[in-house]
C-alpha cells in the first residue's frame, strides 16, 4: 500500500467491486464504505478534539486538565460519551416536535457535507467538484438554519436569544469568509480543491501571494473562529448570559449531535486554511533547495496534512482561551466596520497583484 | 482624512493589544512547569499548604507540656458561633493567692467557619491556626476537642 499516494488504492477497490457486483450493486457498497469511514473518522475525531481541547485550555489557564481516567486522562472523553449516550432524552413539554428532533441532525448533515470535499491526501477525497470551494461555503451555512430551528422549537428564551445571535453573527461572518476564500481564488485562478493544493507544490500560496494571501489568512481565521462559534465569538452559547444558548433544552445523544459539530465545524474550518494558504496535503517546498524538497517528500502528505489542521486548530483554540467574549454590537462592528471593508481592499490588493505578476 | 487615519490606527492598535494577550497565554503554555494544579491524594506526602491557611485551631505546647492559655475566655466571647468553651478552675499558689487557670479549653470543630476571630483575639497569642486539613471522622463526637493536653500548665511570665 502505497501510502504517498492513495489513487491506485481507491481505483483498485473500484474496479474490485465493479467486477464482481452489478454496477448498482457496487456504487451503493462505495457509498456505504465511504460514509462509514468518514462517520468513524468524525466520530474519532470528534473526541480526539474534545480532549486537545480540555487540555489545551487547562494548559493555557496553568492546569492539567483531565487526568484520572486512562493515563493523562486519555480516555476521559470516551467515557464523557458513554455517558451522554445513556442519558434521558427530556423534550419540553410545549417544544415543537418535529423541528425540535429535526434539528441536531441538519446541524450535523450540514457538517459532513462539508467534510466530504476536503482532500486528505492524493486519492483520499470522496468528491472533487470543479467548484468545491463555492460548494464548501454554500454547505457550510446550512448549519445555522439547524442552529435557528434549534432555538425556535425549544420553546425557550434562552435557546431564541442564542439561535438569533448565532443567526446574525453567522451570516455577517459568511461574507468575511466567503470574501477571503474568493481572494485565493483569484490568486489560484480555480475553485477546485484538488487543483489548488496542485497549484502549491512550489511554494505554498501563504508565502507566494504574500501581504495579500497574509491579510486573508488572518482575516479567515477571525471569520472562521466566528462561523464555528467558537470563543471569543461564542455568544449563541454564552454559557454566563444564556445558560447554554440554543441548546439549552438539548440532552443526550441530541446534545451530543450538536457538540460533535461543532468541533467538526472546527475541523472544516482548519482544514480549509489548512488547504488554501497552507498547501494541504502539499509538503513545504522552497523553489530550488532541491535537497531539502527531496527531505520534506519524504513525509507522507496526511501526515502534512494533519500536521498543517492541528496547527491551524491550536490557533483558533489559543484564540478561545484568550480573548474574553464580544458583545453583539461589536461583534457586527468587527464585521461591517472592519473585516468587509479589509476584505474588499484586499481583493483588489490581490487582483492587482495577480495582474501584474508581483508574486513567487 | 483625520478620522480615516484614526481608523487605520484603531486597527494595528487592536491587532497588537491582541497580539499582547496571546503572548501572556503563550508564556503559561509554553512553561508546563509552573501549572499549579495539585494532585492531591498522589501528592499527599510533599503536599506543602501556604503560610496562611486556616486548617484548624491549635495550641502549640513547648516541650515542657506549657501554653500560654490564661483561661481569660476573650476568644469564647470573640468566636461568632459558639465553637469555643472555656472551663476555667481556682487554684492556691504557692504564695498562698488563689488564681483562676484553664482547664479545658473546648474546641467545636464541627461548628468552627475558620474564621480566624479568636486567633486575632487572643492577648498571649495561645492558640493558632494550624495546617492540617483532613478533618473526616466517623463520628461527630470526635470533632469536639480539648485543645489543652491533659496535665499542662502555663508557661512561666506569662502576663495575666
Amino acid at each position: 500500500m502505497d501510502i504517498y499516494n492513495f489513487t491506485t488504492l481507491t481505483h483498485n477497490i473500484h474496479t474490485g467491486l465493479a467486477q464482481s457486483f452489478a454496477p448498482w450493486l457496487a456504487t451503493t457498497i462505495e457509498w456505504v464504505i465511504v460514509g462509514v469511514a468518514y462517520l468513524l473518522f468524525v466520530a474519532l475525531f470528534g473526541l480526539f478534539l474534545v480532549y486537545a481541547e480540555r487540555k489545551v485550555c487547562a494548559a493555557f489557564q496553568q492546569r492539567l486538565g483531565p487526568m484520572r481516567v486512562g493515563k493523562w486522562g486519555l480516555l476521559q472523553t470516551i467515557a464523557d460519551f458513554i455517558k451522554l449516550l445513556m442519558k434521558e432524552l427530556i423534550m419540553p413539554r410545549k417544544a415543537d416536535w418535529f423541528l425540535y428532533n429535526l434539528a441536531p441532525f441538519i446541524v450535523i448533515i450540514a457538517s459532513f457535507l462539508a467534510i466530504a470535499a476536503l482532500p486528505f491526501a492524493p486519492g483520499l477525497q470522496s468528491m472533487d467538484f470543479d467548484i468545491g470551494v463555492f460548494y464548501l461555503t454554500a454547505v457550510s451555512s446550512v448549519g445555522v438554519i439547524g442552529i435557528l430551528l434549534a432555538g425556535w422549537s425549544s420553546n425557550n428564551k434562552y435557546s431564541l436569544i442564542g439561535a438569533m445571535r448565532s443567526g446574525a453573527q453567522i451570516l455577517s461572518y459568511e461574507l468575511s469568509v466567503s470574501l477571503s476564500l474568493l481572494t485565493m481564488v483569484v490568486f489560484a485562478g480555480t475553485m477546485q480543491f484538488s487543483a489548488i493544493v496542485e497549484g502549491q507544490r512550489d511554494a505554498w500560496f501563504i508565502f507566494s501571494g504574500h501581504i495579500p494571501a497574509i491579510i486573508a489568512f488572518v482575516v479567515f481565521l477571525i471569520a472562521g473562529t466566528a462561523e464555528t462559534n467558537r470563543g471569543p465569538f461564542d455568544l449563541a452559547e454564552a454559557e454566563s448570559e444564556l445558560v447554554a444558548g440554543f441548546h439549552t433544552e438539548y440532552s443526550g445523544i441530541k446534545f451530543a449531535m450538536f457538540f460533535l459539530a461543532e468541533y467538526i465545524n472546527l475541523f472544516i474550518i482548519s482544514a480549509v486554511a489548512a488547504t488554501v494558504f497552507l498547501g494541504g496535503w502539499m509538503p513545504l517546498h522552497f523553489g530550488n533547495l532541491e535537497s531539502f524538497n527531496h527531505v520534506m517528500d519524504f513525509i507522507p502528505p496526511v501526515i502534512w496534512f494533519f500536521g498543517k489542521v492541528l496547527f491551524v486548530i491550536f490557533m483558533i483554540m489559543w484564540f478561545k482561551w484568550t480573548f474574553p467574549r464580544l458583545r453583539v454590537d461589536q461583534i457586527l462592528t468587527l464585521e461591517w466596520k472592519y473585516l468587509l471593508p479589509i476584505n474588499l481592499v484586499n481583493i483588489l490588493l490581490m487582483a492587482l497583484v495577480v495582474l501584474t505578476k508581483f508574486h513567487f | 482624512m483625520k478620522s480615516f487615519i484614526e481608523y487605520i490606527v484603531s486597527i494595528f492598535k487592536g491587532v497588537w493589544t491582541l497580539l499582547v494577550g496571546m503572548k501572556v497565554t503563550a508564556k503559561y503554555f509554553f512553561t508546563p512547569w509552573n501549572n499549579v494544579t495539585q494532585q492531591y491524594p498522589e501528592n499527599r506526602d510533599k503536599l506543602v499548604m501556604f503560610e496562611r491557611f486556616r486548617g484548624e485551631v491549635i495550641m502549640p505546647h513547648s516541650e515542657n507540656n506549657e501554653h500560654l492559655c490564661t483561661g481569660c475566655g476573650i476568644c469564647e466571647l470573640n468566636c461568632p458561633n459558639g465553637s469555643i468553651e472555656i472551663i476555667s478552675k481556682s487554684i492556691i499558689t504557692p504564695e498562698g493567692k488563689k488564681k483562676r487557670i484553664i482547664d479545658q479549653h473546648i474546641y467545636h470543630l464541627g461548628m468552627c467557619t475558620l474564621c480566624n476571630l479568636c486567633v486575632k483575639a487572643c492577648p498571649t497569642g495561645a492558640i493558632v491556626m494550624g495546617q492540617k486539613f483532613e478533618h473526616a471522622v466517623w463520628d461527630r463526637a470526635l470533632l469536639t476537642k480539648v485543645l489543652n493536653q491533659p496535665g499542662s500548665k502555663i508557661a512561666e511570665g506569662v502576663k495575666e
